[in-house]
């Protein structure tokens, strides 16, 4: 009789409890801006350097060289946000991070600014809470296979066994370029885009896809690059640019006009030679560019003479990617990265 | 005594009830729980995520290299019974083959013969002493890719192509008369069970031991019969042939799948033959030399006496390394093989759904796991009773 007492009377205060956390919660409001980001831009300034979220296993975008260094097409954004923010082009410390753990560091503030080739797309933006700042690179997906097989086109390859890297939107961009071209394929998943690489370079598999940046950057990386081709192929959109976390549109808005800044100084035709003559010329534009007139940097907060810091520096956007991405380095034919006065897509908007 | 005293008695007494302390534990225990799992949800909720499994019938918009039949179109619950066979395909099939090589490594390190014993030693110290990932990793890129292409494959009688492309073999695939031969392959089934049956009862009416297994093989003949009275041959086999660059016909074997169940076999059967080698020591000396007293062989020794004694030691551990293989087949994600593991990542970055995703893996890994411990206690159980 005791025991049976005592497990009811247990057993209805179980159930109250129940009762109450099953009650409807209370309705959701607007959630207020992650403290992370709000306040992001003067832990910055206050800090006296950034932190740059990038990549250090692709050449020529993200690479630790030999010496130690961290270098690459992506690097040298984060230098000039440095350079317009500090001063010194050399203020900034580097994070590598990889395909998985790079958004999830930008948003519980690990990082200030992702500039490791990711991809804008809708579900991160809305979903992952993050910000674009700006495009720094028209990407799309390619397709890479041996130059003996001969092929041209994705249309030849049907039947062909392909090789790409899990957890991203490789593998759904090419399911979708197949279906499309009603040809049959099999894919090959792998973890690690070195893993996938390897695979590829064995043989065992007829073609990998990838962003065509990384295809042409993996090549390089390759025994015999020469045995490879990356198709005239673009199978998806992929604009990659610099990220920051939501809440904070200063710190987005620095980001955004830095990167700008080096397109519109191409278009202006200013650079790191001429930067000095340039801070003479009576080109509007470029006297508001360089901050000979205009509150343009003060009203972002950075210094007033921010672009010519970054001029000086590390240079206009063509001269970033001629490093980097010209003859001398990837090789890879602007195409869409042209300004949008020589038929590209590279648009900064008005400088005033 | 006061009604008051006797009052204060009787509450004092309750809580030194023990019944009424266990009933106490087991609920303050059951609402923590219930507060730990609602505050997760609403943690969820306040997220502005929503906790369904909805996302299940959408579109998976991948494809699926290795199981059966998959396009980009079916939903999301078939790509994650497709990574279910695979995983259980490696389980299996697995489990079988490392049994087999962990027993007979175990039996050749208690060998007599130096070399033997040595180079099962060598093998079980290596395998047990390094990383399995390691061992797949070497064992895919250093081994596996390693095979030659396509082209310059190897091929052996059948025909059976070797390359680095995977393992193409002939196939029976069943023709237009398979349908007449199935009632004969059923009707095997039933004659052999007859026949058991049959022997077993023997067995009782003489009360002397009675051979039952290999008359059961008589009832092969009757496939053997129906084979003739056919029409046609309700097999034909399927041979592999090179089109281009892939191959068509017969059925392959992945080098992937290889590379994922040769390294596990390889790695788990280390283990069971230290787990074997246990029991077999396990077994009374005096067992095994009033057996070579009374004359028996070496090998009748170990299948009459020792290894039917020693398996009940063995069982236990066993079932551990059972588990071990089937959990460790969702290392397969880093050599490229689609196992339940590999599918629901990729299902899990698509569709954004971490939380409902880890939920079915870990269920889907928990049955699997309970299944076989389940079934080896069984088997367990019944050697038990078989030794009183």
């Amino acid at each position: 009789m005791k025991t049976r007492s005592w497990t009811i009377v247990s057993l209805l205060v179980l159930g109250a409890l129940l009762a109450a956390c099953a009650a409807p919660a209370p309705p959701a409001e607007e959630a207020p801006p992650p403290p992370v980001a709000a306040a992001r831009f003067q832990t910055i300034l206050d800090r006296g350097k950034i932190i740059c979220g990038i990549n250090q296993e692709l050449p020529y975008f993200g690479y630790l060289n030999p010496a130690g260094e961290f270098e690459g097409f992506d690097v040298d954004f984060c230098k000039a946000i440095a350079a317009a923010v500090f001063g010194d082009a050399n203020a900034v410390e580097y994070v590598p991070l990889t395909g998985e753990t790079r958004l999830p560091a930008l948003q519980t503030g690990e990082i200030d600014v992702l500039l490791r080739n990711t991809t804008w797309t809708l579900t991160r933006d809305s979903v992952n809470e993050v910000d674009w700042a700006a495009i720094n690179f028209y990407d799309g997906q390619g397709m890479m296979v041996p130059v003996d097989t001969g092929w041209a086109t994705i249309e030849e390859m049907g039947g062909a066994t392909v090789c790409c890297t899990t957890g991203t939107t490789t593998e759904m961009n090419l399911a979708d370029a197949f279906r499309s071209r009603n040809l049959d394929y099999t894919p090959l998943l792998f973890e690690k885009t070195q893993d996938t690489a390897t695979a590829y370079e064995e043989g065992r598999c007829d073609g990998h896809t990838s962003d065509k940046s990384q295809l042409a950057a993996l090549r390089s990386a390759m025994e015999h690059p020469e045995e490879h081709i990356i198709l005239d192929v673009t199978m998806s959109k992929e604009p990659l640019g610099p990220v920051t976390a939501h809440g904070d549109n200063k710190w987005n808005d620095a980001v955004r006009w830095v990167t700008w800044g080096m397109i519109q100084a191409e278009e202006s035709g200013v650079s790191s030679a001429n930067v000095n003559e340039a801070l003479g010329s009576d080109d509007p534009t470029i006297k508001r560019l360089l901050g000979v007139e205009g509150e343009m940097g003060a009203s972002l907060g950075i210094p007033n003479d921010f672009m010519v810091d970054v001029l000086e520096q590390v240079g206009n956007y063509g001269e970033v990617y001629e490093r980097w991405l010209g003859p001398a380095g990837l090789n890879i034919p602007r195409g869409p990265n042209e300004l949008w006065t020589n038929g590209g897509l590279l648009y900064a908007m008005a400088f005033r | 005594m006061s009604t008051i005293a006797v009052a204060r008695q009787r509450a004092m007494s309750i809580l030194r009830d023990e019944r009424f302390l266990r009933a106490l534990g087991q609920a303050v225990f059951a609402i923590a729980v219930v507060l730990f799992v609602a505050w997760c949800l609403s943690n969820y909720r306040d997220r502005g995520s929503t906790f369904s499994f909805g996302f299940l019938r959408e579109e998976a918009s991948f494809d699926l290299a290795e199981g059966m039949a998959f396009s980009p179109v079916d939903p999301y619950w078939k790509a994650f019974l497709v990574g279910l066979l695979n995983t259980l395909k490696v389980a299996v099939v697995g489990i079988i083959l490392a049994t087999i090589l962990g027993t007979v490594t175990g039996v050749a390190r208690l060998s007599r013969n130096w070399l033997i014993s040595n180079i099962a030693g060598v093998y079980i110290e290596i395998i047990r002493n390094t990383p399995v990932l390691v061992q797949l990793f070497f064992l895919y890129f250093a081994v596996i890719l390693k095979l030659p292409s396509l082209k310059d494959r190897i091929v052996l009688p059948g025909p059976i192509f070797i390359s680095i492309r995977g393992i193409n073999l002939t196939w029976p695939r069943p023709t237009e008369s398979f349908a007449y031969w199935l009632p004969f392959l059923i009707g095997a089934v039933i004659v052999a069970v007859g026949i058991y049956a049959w022997r077993v009862l023997l067995e009782r009416r003489t009360r002397r031991p009675t051979s039952r297994l290999p008359w059961t093989f008589i009832a092969l003949a009757v496939p053997l019969v129906g084979w003739f009275l056919v029409p046609g041959n309700p097999l034909y086999p399927n041979r592999p042939a090179v089109e281009g660059l892939r191959v068509v016909g017969g059925t392959t074997l992945s080098p992937e799948f290889l590379a994922i169940l040769i390294g596990l076999v390889i790695y788990t059967a280390a283990f069971i033959a230290e787990v074997v080698r246990a029991g077999i020591m396990a077994v009374p000396r005096g067992q095994t030399e009033a057996a070579r007293a009374q004359g028996f062989s070496e090998m009748q020794i170990l299948q009459l006496i020792v290894l039917p004694q020693a398996i009940r030691i063995i069982i236990p551990p066993l079932i551990s390394q059972y588990l071990n293989l089937t959990n460790n087949s969702s290392l397969a994600i880093a050599i490229g093989f689609l196992d339940l593991y590999a599918v629901s990542s990729t299902m899990l970055f698509q569709s954004g759904r971490v939380v409902e995703v880890f939920l079915m893996i870990m269920a889907a890994y928990l049955s699997m796991s309970l299944t076989i411990s389940l079934i080896m206690n069984v088997v367990n159980r019944r050697l038990a009773l078989v030794e009183q």
